[in-house]
């Protein structure tokens, strides 16, 4: 079930595609902090959850670290946005990934234990995995301003980092 | 700059770093290595046994500068720089705790 519903948000993800060549709602730079920042804020969310449900101590580090990270990076592009003077523009991919996000943690807070651990994990390992994949093919080559894709550059070495802890923890706990 | 600085600065440059020593004396040289997006400014540096390396955290994120063997952990908080002053001969693997992806190298020499 999980899986569907990733496999529905990288459809979302990639059906932001499409809509770059929709004249009526381009994909300028506006947009693309705003998916970005919510992508951030969905990764925070799931950590804080995490951190609430789970005993295991690494989980609780590797939650720890994606709270620290995201909200770094989001504070960075909201300091950014400000100073560009633009306001992030919601749009349709990144309500999608919001509505997709509060389904997905509503099923996780239905876990408990190493059930929760797992499935916590696993969804990191996907989410960062679709993230990174939308950042690289995506929102990092629309991007116009030089600062916000290089902001977007970081912060896919970054999640990139992320995914590999993920994927090793998974490994570990498998 | 003094001749001896210069001598450690073109020094620092023919070993490819990029580390700015700041300031150098009998007791040894002062290098500098910048973090930033996710990278140590070098990913190897020559060394004498004597030197300070001082890893400054200019990135958006909180890193480490932690040696492979276990000899040191610097915790670097965003904005925050941490000292090892260098005096075993030999090379040593530097990485990020939180990012292990992140690595460098150190050759210390006698
Ligand atoms: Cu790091």
């Amino acid at each position: 079930m999980l899986k569907k519903i990733f496999l529905s948000l990288a459809f979302v993800l990639a059906s932001a595609g499409a809509f770059a060549q929709d004249a009526a709602a381009p994909l300028n730079d506006a947009r693309i902090a705003h998916i970005a920042y919510t992508a951030g804020q969905i990764d925070i969310s799931a950590a804080n959850l995490a951190l609430e449900k789970s005993e295991d101590a690494q989980v609780l580090a590797f939650a720890e670290l994606m709270a620290r990270d995201h909200a770094a990076v989001n504070e960075e592009a909201l300091a950014l946005l400000n100073r560009l003077d633009v306001a992030p523009q919601e749009n349709d991919t990144s309500a999608a990934l919001s509505s997709q996000a509060r389904e997905r943690e509503e099923q996780l807070a239905a876990l408990a234990g190493r059930e929760f651990d797992i499935a916590y994990v696993e969804n990191e390992v996907t989410f960062h995995k679709t993230v990174n994949d939308a950042l690289q093919n995506l929102l990092i080559p629309n991007a116009q301003n030089a600062d916000l894709k290089a902001l977007l550059e970081t912060g896919l070495s970054l999640f990139r980092e992320h995914q590999l802890h993920a994927e090793h923890l998974l490994h570990e706990m498998n | 700059m003094s001749r001896f600085s210069r001598r450690a600065f073109l020094a620092t440059v023919a070993s490819g770093a990029l580390a700015r020593p700041s300031f150098s004396n009998a007791a040894g040289r002062y290098l500098v290595i910048d973090i930033d997006k996710m990278k140590f400014g070098v990913s190897h540096i020559e060394l004498k046994a004597g030197d300070t390396v001082r890893w400054r955290n200019k990135d958006l994120v909180r890193h480490t500068a932690t040696a492979r063997d276990g000899s040191f952990d610097i915790d670097l908080p965003r904005g925050e720089e941490g000292s090892i002053y260098l005096v075993t001969p030999g090379k040593m693997e530097v990485y990020c705790r939180f990012h292990p992806g992140m690595i460098m190298t150190l050759s210390i020499v006698e």
